[in-house]
């Protein structure tokens, strides 16, 4: 474990020196994710002059809302920091065949294919998340109690890991398929699912939709499970989606790490 | 190519036509997979509607009034459905970082000597990109608007129809001509994708391919009585997006119709003129680096 800490640091502090390297290059990025969130914001904004509320009696009020949709941001800048890059790269390596050289080195594959690229730029809109959520959270009527601070980084890390191993599911399918560019615009149209409250999902379509998306494929637990336990209070209901979302964390990590391990022993050299 | 096809010489005439009927064959089948790829990829392109209309729901069921600038929930739902549609027409992928490219590693030289006119070529083979991705895209746009037709107020009167059909007609040609333009800038600044995302970020806001512009309508601008509503009116974005959805919810109607579809080819006029200047002055100023 101190080993692959070690090398990540000398993959993310490489990383950074491209970063810097290229420094216009590098702001430029980081307004680039700033104007998208600041448009979604903005928008966010206009719905709230119409309405007092996302869904009646569902107590996402403004405030709680944009401290939902700053832990969002939190979450998806971590997970675009990360993971994304590298999970990018993957499609153009089981193709060119410079998968074969990730395999042969005396590193765990998954570790080496989903984490040896960094991209700090991302990063630039979870600090904005971090600043929107204190300014949300000042805003409460009620502030969070100190156990749902406690719980909160525990739920940001579980939401990063269940993306994480959504991630990872894509990168095997990938492997197996050898090309598949729309299973990436599917992640991208799937995490969409999890930008907005879960209550929003209700009636004859959003019930079952609901359902799926929280026991199926648990992408409603990621930002709904942590922004409900900051911005909303404790009740008995929320203290099981915290410990589901801790058990999907978990199961999710360890399933995908399966397939994952599955698909590479199948994987034939492509080329080269 | 002959040297490959064709078939020894002693075998009849027909076994040529026979491989070249199986080179057909082929291509078609070819294309036949590329086009499930793509007409799938056309159906999750309505996904994120999906979150929109839950969202947009919520918000209705949460608020006392029975709609938002105009528009109950169906509306709003046919109106982000028929900007689906709208985009269909307008947005150009890839045309300017397309036009920037061929600037930055010279391929655009070949159009300097060549006696065809860069921008009728561009035109042309965008209508032809246009018409194979409709003929691909037809059937799960015909699908989903065919689920939610409930969502759809009853069909318009037939003037209403040749309008919408005008605004998506000349939404292509503004399109076209804002990314061509947008493009030519390459000669200028060589790498335009940063200019590319802003063009695509005012875009995105002002078109109404977020949400309807008249939502706007009660926000100040900062311009004593003038709402932003009225600044997003005076640009031509929302020509690729907003308006022909407008047009077919009948949120624009009789003299006011006819004038903004006549402002609407002014823009296009307009952004007709800006891609000739930019390409004239442009190639002037080229001095043809690269390959």
């Amino acid at each position: 474990m101190p080993r692959y800490l070690a090398i990540f640091g000398t993959f993310a502090r490489a990383c950074l020196v491209r970063d810097l390297t290229f420094r216009a290059n590098f702001i430029l990025e980081c307004l680039t994710s700033l104007g998208w969130m600041s448009m979604n914001l903005a928008f966010y904004l206009l719905v709230f002059t119409f309405t007092p509320e996302i869904g009646r009696g569902t107590g996402w009020t403004k405030e709680p809302f944009f401290a939902f949709v700053a832990t969002g941001m939190i979450i998806n800048s971590i997970v675009q920091a990360l993971f994304m890059p590298s999970a990018e790269e993957l499609t153009e390596m089981v193709r060119s065949g410079g998968l074969d050289g990730v395999l042969v080195k005396p590193l765990d594959a998954q570790f080496l294919l989903s984490m040896h690229r960094v991209d700090f730029s991302a990063l630039a809109n979870g600090i904005v998340g971090i600043v929107l959520l204190g300014w949300a959270v000042s805003r409460f009527d009620i502030p969070p109690p100190l156990i749902a601070w406690a719980i909160y980084p525990l739920l940001l890390l579980c939401g990063v890991a269940i993306l994480y191993a959504m991630v990872i599911m894509l990168a095997a399918a990938t492997i197996q398929m050898g090309r598949n560019q729309s299973l990436y615009d599917f992640w991208f149209y799937l995490t969409n699912f999890s930008r907005y409250p879960a209550e929003i999902y209700s009636g004859p379509w959003g019930g079952p939709l609901r359902a799926i998306c929280t026991f199926v494929i648990p992408i409603l637990l990621v930002v709904n499970v942590p922004a409900r336990v900051i911005a909303q209070p404790l009740a008995g209901a929320t203290w099981w989606a915290v410990a589901g979302t801790v058990l999907a964390a978990l199961a999710a990590v360890i399933i995908s790490r399966w397939v994952f391990q599955r698909s590479l022993a199948r994987y034939r050299s492509a080329s080269s | 190519m002959n040297a490959v096809v064709d078939p020894p010489a002693a075998a009849p005439k027909l076994a040529g036509l026979r491989i070249w009927w199986t080179m057909l064959a082929i291509s078609i089948e070819e294309r036949l997979v590329y086009r499930g790829d793509f007409a799938l990829g056309t159906l999750m392109r309505f996904l994120p509607i999906v979150t929109q209309v839950f969202l947009w729901t919520a918000v209705f069921s949460a608020t006392s009034r029975g709609d938002i600038a105009g528009y109950d929930r169906n509306d709003i739902v046919a109106y982000y459905l028929l900007t689906m549609l709208s985009r269909a027409f307008s947005s150009m992928p890839g045309l300017a970082t397309g036009i920037a490219r061929s600037i930055r590693d010279g391929s655009i030289k070949k159009f300097l000597v060549q006696p065809v006119n860069y921008v009728s070529f561009l035109l042309a083979s965008r209508v032809a990109h246009k018409l194979v991705y409709y003929a691909v895209a037809a059937a799960p746009f015909a699908a989903v608007f065919f689920l939610c037709r409930s969502f759809f107020p009853p069909l318009p009167e037939a003037s209403t129809v040749v309008a919408f059909l005008v605004s998506l007609l000349l939404s292509f040609l503004l399109g076209f001509f804002l990314e061509t333009t947008l493009g030519m800038l390459g000669f200028w600044f060589l790498e335009v994708s940063s200019l590319v995302f802003g063009y695509m970020l005012v875009q995105y806001l002002l078109s109404g391919h977020m949400f309807p512009i008249d939502m706007l309508a009660g926000i100040p601008s900062g311009i004593p009585g003038t709402s932003l509503a009225d600044v997003v009116a005076w640009l031509p974005f929302q020509y690729t997006a907003y308006f022909p959805a407008a047009v077919w919810l009948g949120k624009v109607e009789g003299a006011e119709l006819t004038r903004l579809l006549l402002v609407e080819a002014a823009w296009v006029v307009v952004m007709f003129f800006a891609c000739r200047i930019a390409w004239k002055r442009g190639t002037r100023r080229y001095s043809g680096f690269g390959g």
